[in-house]
């Protein structure tokens, strides 16, 4: 191999930093390349995707819209994946926080009562929790990998929705579309600021964010969750119960990704359709590594990322790209990033010939 | 001809003239801080069973690994046959006709037998008929293998077979065989001896690595014993008395013990431990037998032994990473924590440091006061309404620093920063200023600077007056001399019975450090004063 | 053969439809985590394949084509993992997502040009005489070349893992990276070759999709098929034979689904659609919950980076 990496033996700080920007720089690159081949202009296709949604007073909003929802899941997935525990299965946890808070809405339906809301929200936690305990269950009691079972599961959450809003619950005023009724006034979130869509969610991921920063740097649970990433032997030292993370871990990761699929139904969606979410589950996978697993950088990372989805909205419309532009480019920020954080731990020597070049201790 | 001081003895009447198989001469090699082979001179010749006799850190492994073309030596000569070589690596050496079994070997797991041994063989026609070679070489030297048997399914002693069998399908002249009985049964034991005497019918040479007196004494023909980097001493074990082996192995002067006020006997147990049995759950770990010993408040006792006879095992049951069935296997100030996790059992008033302090007594990437907080917030109460008080925990690693002395830039520095004797020191003050009511250290000056080690045991000594129990799990008798009151000896999960230090002889200890037992030795018949 | 049972070799021929794609991409996926590595990106190379093969065969008229550009472009999608995860050394589950994510877009913009296009299928291979004959006729004799290939690469790929030295060290690759290492084997080229090999089977995969089982693209179309697949893997132990039993299982609980619609139980379809993933999990469990038959199946060092010493 002509590249080799040379160990630097502790983490390099300026590199931490460093590597996401390094990343987005590139897949910025990368994203024009794109658009020259797709035959649009590059600059202008770029500012299409990244400024113009900020330029606009109804965009702004939008921006912090597209964002709660990837805040809020991404903020519990990184606090899980510290401790090495992989929810992958967030989407799934989404939608049955979205059938368990929507159902609570439509079973109160046309009652007007001013608790409808949150008990709506508590609908969409409990379901996100109760989902995520199954993997998390399986995973302590059986030992079977997290990663499968929460995946699976996010196709049996999918099937669930759509034979509710096809069947018991679609709306008789629907004209036969697999869609529930719309959520009276009650059951909607209410809106921060008139004009725009800015609905509770938008708020719960601030303070979501602020909490969980509290958590992970001031509380006992979030040290326990760095120690049992970083050094699980000493974890066992400390008598951290490895358990009993995996529990807090995937009901926290859950409970947030349910409250984000409520937040999304009850709000910008209205109803219980079978396209509640465009991957959210799966992008904040994304975000959460982009935002070095610390909840002020996930803020950052979903912001960027609500850009994406924006940007590929207004490139669709305004320029005739595909949507599948924004998938793209979320997908190769990624790949990029885990290339670019190689950096944070290994130096990269470049042999310039055939044989060894670096000096080796020889034992 | 008698073998009382120790010098060579004379050849045998029917020595064989030839020059020896393998001649090592005058081999130095040094390590940064350590000298590990101090002109060292070995000889065996065809056919013999020679013994490496030595301690931890003696120099056999570094000297072994010289001959297998593992390492290469600073100066000295190496003799094969006769003839000057360098022996450049290990493919070189087993060309040459010399074969190693390692201690820890590492096989496939989900392989078979046939597989295993199949992969260390590049050459494709050396591998035709390979499960025949097998066959004919574990059958005509009684090491039954079956071929197609998975490695996971088979015994630690079947898993040896295989290693040895792999060596023997190459033709070896010399075999060497590191601490090989540690894994095995005493059935296993008595049929690798009877392999290893059949070799060396064949006339080939077998160099015995081992601590174990009664082994050398029952198998080898010579035995070379080293201590510190040096050759001590030559001869025929099976003319010496185990006795004596031992006290060439840990040579005659001890550290004598430190005068320490007399502890009160009459105080009941801090830390007892009775009839604990645990099955170790590592590959190459020591179930523990039946260990019994009791520490009083005041005390200090030393566990001593060979590494690999048991000290994890221990340290992980007396510190709660590991459980143990009965509850009351392991008491602290009475109270039965078997069962209980090292939470509970720091809240109970014990506190522990464990052998390695990297990743486990330690997290090298968080700073000190994270890893003061780790040990010590439930008995320091750092932790309010489930948040983390900060400036309490700094505030602590700030103390353990200046008490002792530890040269860092301060709480917020990185564990990772710290030297390793500064760490040592650290993890150790963190644990004593818990002003705990037992303390269990596991090897509490392993590789640290002569001044850290100093001031390490000068901590321990005032922690046990002010009325702490410490336990001290160490290889390093001059360390268990110089500071604690009794001493008991580990060996393959059996603790003796702990005796004062101020009566145990370094034959004695040597003796129990190689698995026999002091009482019951008896003098050779034919040795007589003159 | 009586009229009754007559609806059998519709049912088996859609059982097999079903299987393959999964039976191919999961031997693939089998040889990559055989030598300890994980690849979640199935589901991207699926697609890669599946896009790939439909867009050549419209290019160029050939299926063989079609199809070997489908195994082509699986390949080089899983070269980039591979470059990621083995040289870059970057987490193996986070690169396999992105992959998968990077995948679906990908594909789905290949794709635009692409939907609505209808194929002719692949042909199916008839054997004269053979291929006639009542009821297995049919079934064993008419099938196409992916079909068919899907069997003898899973064969080729046991014999290639059990039956040769080669098959053997990439197995010692997955039981002990540092061991092969320490005698000499590259393990770091091998792995590569097994993640591209991967990635072409789960282009194959892919390939059937679009040019048999539904002669066109649609975007994501591969539905979840790839995270099946990887369940698959686990399900069958990491051993060739199971993949085989498994395949048809989980093709056959799909297609089990029409059939009961068909015969009229009153279930909603979307359970029945569940029971595959819903089965996947439980097999998970059954494996993992004992410990040592986890230890002793699964490669000890699946998706453990590997650190050349020296």
């Amino acid at each position: 191999m002509f590249i080799r990496l040379e160990p630097r033996g502790q983490r390099s700080a300026p590199w931490s930093y460093a590597s996401p920007v390094l990343a987005l720089a590139l897949s910025l690159v990368t994203a024009a390349i794109i658009f020259a081949a797709l035959g649009k202009d590059p600059l202008q296709s770029l500012y299409t995707f990244f400024i113009s949604p900020l330029t606009s007073a109804t965009g702004r909003p939008e921006l912090f819209v597209k964002a709660a929802p990837l805040v809020l899941i991404a903020v519990g997935l990184s606090l899980g994946f510290r401790a090495n525990v992989w929810n992958i299965g967030a989407e799934g946890q989404y939608t049955i926080g979205a059938i368990l808070g929507g159902g609570v809405g439509l079973a109160l339906y046309g009652d007007g009562n001013p608790l409808t809301f949150p008990a709506m929200m508590i609908g969409g936690a409990v379901g996100g929790m109760a989902w995520a305990a199954i993997p998390a269950f399986l995973r302590t009691r059986f030992n079977a990998n997290e990663i499968l079972t929460s995946l699976m599961l996010t196709y049996v959450a999918q099937l669930l929705l759509i034979y509710l809003v096809a069947g018991p619950w679609r709306d008789p005023q629907g004209y036969g579309f697999p869609q529930s009724r719309l959520f009276d006034e009650s059951g909607t979130s209410p809106n921060l600021i008139a004009g725009t869509r800015l609905h509770f969610g938008v708020l719960a991921a601030f303070v979501v964010v602020g909490l969980g920063w509290i958590l992970l740097a001031r509380s006992l649970i979030g040290f326990q969750l760095k120690v049992v990433g970083q050094a699980p032997r000493a974890a066992r030292y400390a008598g951290f119960s490895e358990s009993r993370l995996v529990w807090f871990s995937m009901l926290l990761g859950g409970g947030l990704a349910g409250l984000a699929g409520l937040f999304e139904v009850a709000g910008p969606v209205g109803q219980l359709t079978p396209q509640i979410s465009p991957g959210y589950g799966f992008t904040a996978i994304i975000v959460a590594f982009l935002g070095r697993l610390h909840p002020l950088g996930v803020l950052l990372a979903g912001l960027l990322l609500a850009l994406s989805y924006l940007g590929g909205e207004k490139a669709q419309i305004e320029l005739g790209m595909p949507n599948a532009v924004t998938g793209i480019f979320q997908g190769i920020l990624l790949f990029y990033l885990l290339a670019c954080d190689v950096l944070i731990l290994y130096r990269v020597k470049i042999r310039r010939r055939f044989g060894s070049v670096s000096a080796g201790a020889t034992s | 001809m008698t073998e009382e001081t120790g010098a060579p003895s004379a050849p045998p009447p029917a020595a064989r003239a030839e020059a020896p198989l393998l001649q090592l001469a005058g081999i130095v090699k040094s390590f940064p801080g350590c000298l590990a082979n101090d002109r060292v001179d070995l000889s065996i010749r065809r056919g013999e069973i020679h013994a490496l006799l030595g301690e931890n850190g003696a120099g056999k492994s570094t000297l072994v690994k010289i001959i297998y073309g593992v390492l290469r030596p600073d100066a000295g000569e190496i003799r094969w046959q006769g003839k000057p070589i360098q022996i450049a690596n290990p493919a070189f050496a087993r060309k040459l006709g010399i074969g190693m079994v390692f201690q820890h070997f590492s096989l496939f797991e989900a392989l078979t037998v046939a597989e295993n041994i199949a992969l260390g063989i590049n050459d494709p026609a050396q591998r035709k008929d390979l499960r025949q070679r097998i066959a004919a070489v574990s059958e005509s030297y009684g090491l039954p293998l079956d071929a197609d048997r998975a490695v996971h399914d088979l015994s630690v002693g079947e898993r040896q077979r295989i290693e040895i069998v792999r060596c023997l399908l190459q033709d070896p002249q010399l075999l060497i065989m590191d601490e090989p009985t540690s894994v095995l049964t005493p059935q296993e034991v008595e049929r690798l001896f009877g392999t290893l005497r059949r070799l060396s019918q064949e006339g080939r040479a077998i160099l015995y690595i081992s601590h174990k007196l009664e082994e050398i004494r029952a198998l080898c023909e010579r035995a070379t014993i080293m201590r510190l980097g040096r050759v001590v001493a030559e001869c025929d074990p099976r003319r010496e008395s185990a006795r004596r082996l031992a006290e060439l192995m840990i040579g005659t002067e001890l550290k004598a013990p430190s005068h320490r006020k007399s502890t009160d006997s009459g105080m009941a147990p801090r830390l007892a431990v009775r009839n604990l049995s645990l099955r170790s759950d590592q590959q190459f770990g020591t179930d523990l037998k039946e260990v019994n010993l009791s520490v009083a408040g005041g005390e200090i006792l030393g566990i001593g032994g060979v590494a690999g006879n048991g000290q994890t095992e221990l340290m992980a049951a007396l510190s709660g990473e590991t459980v143990v069935d009965r509850p009351d296997a392991i008491q602290i100030d009475g109270k039965p924590v078997g069962r209980l996790g090292p939470g509970p059992r720091r809240t109970s008033g014990a506190t522990f440091v464990p052998e390695e302090r990297n990743g486990h007594g330690a997290v090298r990437d968080m700073t000190l006061a994270e890893n003061a907080f780790l040990s010590a917030y439930r008995r320091l109460g750092f932790v309010r309404n489930g948040l983390i008080s900060a400036g309490d925990a700094g505030r602590f690693a700030g103390k353990v620093i200046h008490s002792f002395d530890v040269r860092t830039t301060g709480p917020l520095a990185e564990a990772r920063s710290l030297s390793g004797g500064n760490l040592q020191k650290f993890i150790v003050g963190r644990e004593i200023l818990q002003a705990p009511g037992v303390l269990v250290v596991s090897q509490p000056t392993w590789g640290v600077d002569a001044g850290a080690a100093a001031s390490i045991h000068q901590a321990l000594l005032d922690l046990a007056d002010a009325g702490t129990a410490v336990l001290i799990i160490s290889q390093d008798l001059d360390e268990i001399f110089s500071i604690c009151d009794r001493i008991a000896v580990i060996y393959q999960g059996r603790l003796s019975q702990a005796r004062p230090v101020g009566a145990a002889t370094p034959e004695e200890i040597g003796l129990l450090m190689g698995g026999a037992q002091p009482e019951a030795t008896s003098e050779p018949s034919h040795v007589h004063q003159a | 053969m009586s009229g009754d049972l007559a609806w059998i070799v519709p049912v088996i021929l859609s059982v097999i439809s079903a299987s393959t794609p999964l039976l191919l991409a999961a031997t693939g996926e089998l040889v990559t985590e055989k030598a300890g590595v994980l690849n979640l990106g199935v589901e991207g190379m699926m697609l890669a394949g599946a896009i790939v093969g439909f867009a050549a065969t419209v290019a160029t008229g050939s299926g063989l084509l079609g199809i070997a550009g489908a195994a082509v472009a699986g390949a080089l999608l899983a070269l980039v993992f591979a470059v990621l995860t083995l040289t870059f050394l970057a987490n193996q589950v986070a690169t396999g997502l992105a992959l998968t994510i990077f995948g679906v877009g990908f594909t789905a913009l290949m794709g635009t040009g692409y939907v609505g296009i209808a194929l002719q299928g692949l042909p199916s291979l008839n054997v004269p005489g053979l291929s006639d004959l009542p009821a297995i006729g049919p079934i064993l004799f008419q099938q196409d070349i992916l079909v068919y290939g899907s069997f003898a690469l899973l064969a080729g790929v046991g014999w290639f893992l059990y039956r040769t030295h080669a098959g053997l060290v990439l197995r010692s690759i997955g039981d002990s990276h540092d061991a092969a290492h320490a005698i000499g084997y590259p393990v770091v080229a091998i792995r590569y070759a097994a993640v591209a090999f991967g990635g072409a089977m789960s282009g194959l995969g892919g390939a059937y999709l679009s040019l048999a089982y539904t002669p066109m693209w649609a975007e994501n179309m591969t539905a979840g098929r790839g995270w099946i697949a990887l369940a698959l893997v686990v399900f069958a132990a990491w051993r060739p034979w199971r993949l085989l039993l498994g395949a048809y299982l989980f093709g056959g609980v799909t297609i089990l689904q029409s059939a009961l619609q068909a015969a009229g139980v009153r279930i909603p379809p979307q359970f029945l659609g569940m029971l595959p993933y819903l089965v996947t999990i439980v097999v998970l469990v059954i494996i993992s919950s004992n410990r040592a038959r986890i230890r002793l199946n699964a490669p000890a060092c699946l998706a453990k980076p590997f650190y050349a010493v020296g």
